[in-house]
């Protein structure tokens, strides 16, 4: 009998432990089908971070690196220096990447690493039970803002996608959801663009992915989803913040667009022995 | 045949050191009194082929070593004492993750910002954990130029053997100071396999990790009494320091790195005045070398110890816990930057031979 759906090789069998209705499971399945699209499971070496991604280095069947918190972009240059030609990715969240994390990120797209960032953004810090991320949203209720985010209180929230768009480095950034089947298949499109930009060494790639956490966020999955097109597009709209223009021929070879110079032009330094 | 001696600055043979061992992943940022291993390295590292990252504060340089090394790279990092307080939250992840990394530390006087003359106020910090959790690192304190090139070369070795970091405790003016070295034709570098190098899988069947979160309690337990054997095999066979005069000593100092060469002038001065003092200088901070000491304390020449130290009595601890009580343990030390006059230390010696001062601390 011909094989019509079967689980992607880019994921392990290992359960996922997300909550139902969180995005992650949908995020994971879309990178570890661009690896295995683009041949690179083999190859590749992922940075989990910290948060509710944390096992992710688990569930994705490429090498990983388990990356303290908000330090993921660090780590991935450290191994992307070395390993030039392998797809190098981070997995983060957004309490992780816009808060504790700012300075490695600001500067890993400073300096045009050329990694990929998953960022992952769904507005509340969700392993730690629910409190106020940069990312939250103003009127927004969580565990430590539990009168709503009031700016005059506790200030505005961060769009990283737009700041980071302003940074010489930054090759491609773009924003996406996962919300329903034509959103998934575009964010699908933007990681497997990501991915081209890596291999064409033009720099530092960002996708961020907007995220519903309905059990942080009090609600049924389909309602957070609702939600998150009602409420979060607002402050983070969907679209290109840099690299629009970049095009790729069908085998993902670079045909056209404004790109950075690469910062990495060191030469390899030679495998490790395995 | 060693190569024609030249005088070089310690710092810059830090940096010549570790390109000489294979290193060619260098991650760093400014800082004082360290800074000539990074420019050194801003040249070189990058005429050789290798990595060299200007990063953008202590906390993202030891996590890009982290990075390399889970990759499976000989790699390294240079700082000072405020600087390398905000490595330690890498330098635990590494200890958990067990890679292999060297960390040099050029300790300056603290505590805070404290200032930037030389000092070993951060021996606790360096033997004693520094970071979060149960781990060791092995800690080298090298005492001239010369021994600073070969244990800087050693310390890769050992890194990747135990899969650990080895830290390197200079002080300023052991970093600032010119000397002559001879360096080697050939380093004798061990290259070890490293199969759970987070590479790529490379055709293996299973996907390679390296993480140091354990979530199971019992799953933990084990990782931990996993590294305390290791730490145990460490403490078994890389403990290192130099037994100076201990023949016959009547009063035993013990000192290490910069410190130990001002008391090494001070034996022949004692020795002019007819006071037989040996020395004890630890090589390796951790593991410590209790066993000399109390071996030492159970010589009936040995009358007590005197510790010498840039800091407020750190390794007297350790010292202490060698003596076990059998002999006296005095103290001197110097404070915020500054050295001992060997006439300081020829007095304490003095006093305590003519049993004029109590055990303990002084300044």
């Amino acid at each position: 009998m011909a094989v019509v759906f079967e689980p992607t090789k880019g994921l392990t069998d290992k359960p996922f432990h997300y909550c139902p209705g969180c995005c992650h499971g949908i995020i994971h399945r879309l990178v570890a089908e661009t690896l295995v699209a683009n041949d690179a499971l083999e190859t590749a070496v992922g940075v989990a971070s910290v948060g509710c991604t944390y096992n992710s280095y688990e569930y994705i069947a490429c090498d990983m690196v388990q990356a303290a918190h908000g330090r993921a972009p660090a780590v991935a240059t450290g191994i992307k220096r070395n390993l030039k030609d392998s797809f190098v990715f981070t997995y983060q969240g957004d309490g992780d990447l816009a808060s504790i994390g700012t300075a490695e990120i600001v500067h890993a797209a400073a300096r045009s690493e050329n990694i990929t960032v998953i960022f992952v953004n769904n507005a509340v810090y969700g392993m730690t039970s629910g409190q106020m991320a940069p990312t939250t949203l103003v009127g927004q209720v969580t565990t430590t803002s539990p009168w709503g985010r009031d700016p005059s209180y506790q200030g505005y929230p961060i769009n990283v996608s737009e700041f980071l768009s302003n940074l010489a480095g930054a090759a491609y950034i773009e924003r996406v959801c996962v919300t329903d089947f034509k959103n998934i298949q575009n964010a699908k499109r933007a990681i497997q663009k990501a991915f081209n930009v890596q291999k064409n060494k033009l720099g530092f790639s960002l996708v961020e992915v907007l995220s519903t956490c309905p059990t942080n966020w009090g609600k049924d999955p389909l309602v957070a989803m609702e939600w998150l097109k009602e409420n979060m597009e607002k402050q983070y709209p969907l679209g290109c913040y840099k690299g629009a223009d970049i095009t790729f021929d069908a085998d993902g070879k670079y045909v056209s667009g404004a790109i950075p110079a690469t910062a990495n032009n060191c030469v390899n330094v030679g495998e490790v022995k395995k | 045949m060693a190569q024609k001696r030249v005088l070089m600055k310690g710092n810059e043979v830090i940096a010549e050191a570790a390109i000489r061992a294979g290193c060619r992943n260098y991650f760093g940022y400014p800082i004082t009194p360290q800074t000539e291993v990074m420019h050194y390295m801003a040249k070189k590292m990058v005429q050789v082929g290798g990595n060299f990252v200007q990063a953008e504060s202590e906390v993202a340089a030891i996590n890009m070593v982290y990075g390399a090394a889970a990759a499976g790279f000989r790699v390294m990092t240079s700082s000072s004492s405020p600087g390398i307080s905000l490595k330690q939250e890498g330098i635990s992840y590494i200890a958990g993750a067990e890679l292999p990394a060297v960390v040099v530390n050029i300790v300056r006087a603290g505590p805070g910002l404290g200032g930037i003359q030389p000092a070993q106020g951060d021996y606790f910090q360096a033997t004693k954990g520094g970071g979060h959790g149960d781990y060791r690192n092995i800690v080298i304190a090298p005492a001239s130029v010369q021994e600073l090139y070969e244990l800087v070369v050693e310390a890769f070795n050992l890194a990747d053997k135990y899969r650990m970091t080895c830290m390197i405790v200079g002080d300023g003016t052991l970093g600032q100071m010119m000397e002559p070295v001879a360096f080697r034709d050939e380093e004798p570098i061990v290259n070890v396999e490293k199969p759970w190098a987070a590479c790529g899988r490379k055709g293996d069947s299973f996907h390679h990790t390296v993480t140091s979160i354990y979530i199971d309690p019992d799953v933990l337990e084990k990782k931990n009494l996993e590294l305390q054997d290791k730490y145990k095999i460490v403490e078994a066979n890389e403990v290192r320091y130099e037994a100076i005069n201990m023949e016959d000593a009547e009063i035993v100092i013990t000192a290490f790195a910069t410190c130990s060469r001002i008391c090494r002038n001070v034996i022949r001065q004692a020795a002019e005045l007819g006071i037989k003092v040996g020395m004890i200088r630890p090589i390796t901070l951790w593991p410590f070398p209790y066993k000399a000491i109390s071996e030492a304390a159970d010589m009936s020449s040995v009358k007590a110890f005197l510790d010498v130290e840039l800091n407020a009595g750190q390794m007297i601890e350790d010292v202490r816990l060698g003596a076990n009580g059998k002999k006296p343990v005095y103290f001197h030390g110097r404070l915020g930057g500054n050295l001992p006059m060997q006439k300081e230390i020829l007095d304490k010696i003095v006093a305590i031979h003519e049993g004029k001062i109590t055990e303990g601390g002084n300044f």
